[in-house]
Parts: structure tokens; sequence; C-alpha cells
């Protein structure tokens, strides 16, 4: 699950760091260093040849693990390697979908959802076998047994309608967060408007963390017929802004060419001056 | 009054504070205004929204205490008292309008400033003070028009577009947004400058 990144903060706040120590950082002996390096070059978006690979060698890294054998430094890595849009880090990240540490698989399908390479579907897939049934909690741990949210947006992000036969049984799994990524893979993967329709309905739930979630979700799918929904909703107008400007972005690829605004993307233009 | 006043300072539930604020918004009484500024800082967004629909409707008298009570320490209330004082356009707002914008840590107290710099209602002005007014605005608006976050600069070109009915301002806004429409990264700020060039 990817939270909507509305911060209050701007983002200017990390501690002062230039790129050349980043990337220096990256090979310090000193693990927190290298920890940080590899969220701050992700951040910052330094899409540097010699960062690209320096990140993908950090995919395998051994020598930083937590108490229950986590891999704090390849978590981060994957996550860096997704916000910088370098294709070559596809298949590091695929490798990782099977890595023993839940968040390294989760990072690793949030990613491969940015990068949208299609190579990746496979072992995506291979991810949501055993179906609802086996997509249980892991006991004493705070997920499920592997990334579901991570892995359905990745694989409607991705366009692999092959999926559509796995995905469609998680509409109904137990998890509201899990049945939000259902139907927003759904969504994707057959343009059916019941599934983006299902998404505002779950916007009434009393519960504020999971309607920016489905914020989010309505944002990334550029599903314009939530607009007033959106705008309604009850979250904070930072979460209606950014899901809003999904809506709007989506209609923009539609018409790149075109002269002019459609009413579409000036009715939702409206709605965002009204939250400002 | 003061029962009303009392209901919304004793209220030990959202609902019960939604329900006091709107009663005490309903009585349209310039001896509200203090309570329904501080509503702003309960946490209680939906108490919040209809204390602003109530202060907008009190207008020009509810200014200001608006300005006085600002909260320096909380931002969320600080963001409602800028929508405010956005809504009601009464150009004693300026100054503050202008260093919210251009300095408040907070992206939603920014935009909100920004968005109420381009419509005040610069005819309460004297003319040398009110085109006095309005270069200031244009020239803070223009300055956060490149700012690093892309919902600061959309709430720019709100507040342009607003100013482009001055027509000594034209010019400069015209250029501006061109080269946003040419250099900027964000479609949804394209967009915006579009819809601002209609």
């Amino acid at each position: 699950m990817i939270e909507p990144s509305a911060e209050e903060y701007s983002a200017e706040n990390a501690p002062p760091l230039t790129v050349e120590q980043a990337i220096a950082n990256l090979r310090s002996e000193d693990l927190s260093l290298r920890y940080y390096a590899a969220w701050w070059l992700g951040k910052f978006r330094v899409n540097q040849p010699l960062v690209v690979e320096s990140l993908i060698a950090a995919l395998e890294d051994e020598a930083d693990r937590t108490e229950l054998g986590g891999y704090p430094l390849r978590r981060n890595a994957a996550r860096a390697l997704g916000k910088l849009g370098d294709k070559r880090a596809v298949p590091g990240l695929i490798k990782c979908l099977e890595c023993s540490d839940f968040y390294v698989r989760e990072s690793a399908a949030q990613s491969l959802e940015m990068l949208q390479d299609k190579s990746a579907t496979d072992s995506l897939m291979q991810l949501l076998s055993g179906g609802v049934a086996a997509a249980v909690e892991v006991p004493g741990r705070p997920h499920l047994i592997q990334p579901y949210e991570a892995v359905l947006e990745a694989l409607g992000a991705i366009g692999a309608t092959e999926a559509l036969h796995l995905v469609q049984p998680f509409l109904e799994h137990p998890v509201l967060r899990v049945q939000c990524a259902a139907n927003r893979a759904m969504y994707q993967l057959t343009g059916d408007t019941r599934y983006g329709d299902r998404l505002v309905k779950m916007l009434d739930i009393n519960d504020l963390k999971l309607r920016r979630v489905i914020l989010s979700d309505l944002g990334a799918i550029g599903y314009v017929a939530a607009a007033d929904a959106i705008a309604n909703s009850r979250v904070e107008n930072s979460f209606k802004l950014i899901a809003l400007k999904g809506l709007l972005e989506h209609q923009f690829d539609f018409e790149l060419n075109k002269p002019g605004l459609s009413d579409n993307a000036i009715k939702v233009m409206n709605l965002m001056d009204l939250l400002l | 009054m003061n029962e009303l006043i009392r209901a919304v300072t004793e209220a030990d539930s959202p609902d019960r504070m939604l329900a006091a604020v709107q009663n005490l918004a309903l009585a349209k009484d310039v001896a509200a205004i203090p309570t329904l500024i501080a509503v702003f800082g309960y946490n209680n967004p939906a108490a919040a929204v209809v204390a602003v629909s109530g202060l907008i409707e009190l207008g020009e008298s509810s200014v200001p205490q608006l300005l006085l009570q600002i909260d320096d320490y909380n931002y969320g209330a600080r963001a409602y008292s800028i929508r405010t004082l956005a809504a009601i356009a009464d150009p004693r707002a300026l100054q503050l309008l202008l260093s919210a914008a251009a300095t408040d840590f907070a992206p939603s107290v920014r935009r909100a400033a920004a968005k109420g710099l381009g419509k005040l209602h610069w005819d309460k002005l004297d003319g040398e003070e009110s085109s006095k007014a309005q270069k200031q605005a244009l020239a803070t608006l223009l300055s956060i028009s490149h700012d690093s976050d892309w919902s600061i600069r959309y709430a720019a070109i709100v507040g342009l577009q607003a100013l482009t009915k001055i027509p000594d301002l034209q010019q400069s806004i015209q250029t501006r947004l061109e080269e946003m429409f040419a250099t900027d990264k964000e479609k949804a700020v394209r967009a915006r400058v579009q819809m601002a060039q209609m």
C-alpha cells in the first residue's frame, strides 16, 4: 500500500546532503548512512547511472539485517529504484519478489507498479497463487503473507489482462484495503465502471485512513465520474487535490494533442479551485 | 447569545459540537465571532466548515478579529482563517495574505492565501493605495508561481487569473502564464494555465 503523500510539511525538510555525499554514503562502512542515502537518492530522484547501479547492487545486500531477519537496505533500495524510473532495475526487483522479507517484496511490487514493465507479470501473478484462501495474516505480524495490495495494483498498472482471473476473486477479500486494490486493478484491466463505482461507494466508510487510500486509488485510475464524490468526501483538502489532479492528468493523457480543454477537465479544475 | 456560545464551549462530542456551532452561526450575531474563530482550533472539520460560512456571512465585521486571532501554532486552524479572509476579500487582510502565501510552511495555508490575493475588493482602497496593493499581490503571486510544490503553483495561477481583471497587470501575467505553459513539468499545472487563458 502506498500512502498518498499529502505531506502538510513541505518536502525540503531532509537533513542537508549533497548528491556526491549521498552516492559516496551508499558504499559507506556505516550501514545507517547507506540506508539513509538510499532513501535520500530516491526522494530527490537522483537519476544518475552510478546511483541506479549502486541501488541495484544494494538489492542483494547481506550486511544490513534486522533482528527478525529483514533487509532494511534492500527495502530502501527497492523503493528508490521505483522513483528513478530506470528499467534496468526491473530484473533485480523481480528477484526481490521472492525475498524472505515481506517488506522487500512489498517495496519491489510497488516499484514495479511505477516502472510498469510487462516482464514482471508472471512473477507478480505467482504471489497471488493459492488465491483468497491463502491470503491470510501472518500470525503475530501486522501484514498478510504477501503484499497483496501492491501486487494487485502493479498488475493493474502494467495492464496484465492475463491476470484477470487471479485478480477478480480478491474483490471479496475480507481486508477492505485489498478489496480496494482489487477494484482498482479490475477497473484498469477492464474499464468497467462497476469497479470505479464500487470504490466511490466505499468512500462512505467510517475510517479516515481508508477514505484517503480510496481517494488515491481513484486518482491513480483517473476515474473522472468520481470527481464530485472526491470533492465532497470527508478527507483533508490536500488529499482531495491530489486525487483530482490524478483525474485531471488522466483527461489530459487522452487529449494531449487536441487544442483546448474538455468539459471534464474544466469541471475537475473548478472543483480543485474550490478546495484551495 | 451567551447560551449559544456556552453550548459550543461545553459540547462534549463531535456531533454536539457541530449542532452547537450551527445554531451559533445561524444567530448571525457579531458577538459570536470570537467563538466561531476558536472553533477552527477544535480539530472538528465539519464544525469548522460551518464556522467559516458563518463568519463569511458576517462579512467585514469579522475581519479585525480574524486578523487578531490568527493561530500561529496550528496550521489547520490558520488555513480556515485564511480561507475565511480570502472569501470576505476585505483588503485589510492584504499584509497577512502576502506573508502567508510567501512564507507559511503549511501548503494548505499558502494555497488559500494565494487564491485570496487575486480577488480582494480593491475598490475599497483609494486609487494610489489600491494600485500599490495590487502590485504587491502580483509580485507575491509571480514569486510563488516558481514554488517546487505543484499545488502552490496551481493556486498561484488561480490568483493570477483573478488579477487579470486589472488592466495594468495583464501584460506581466500573460507573459508568466505563457512561460509556465511552456515549461511546467506538471500536466495539471499546464491545464490550469490553459483554463486561465480561456
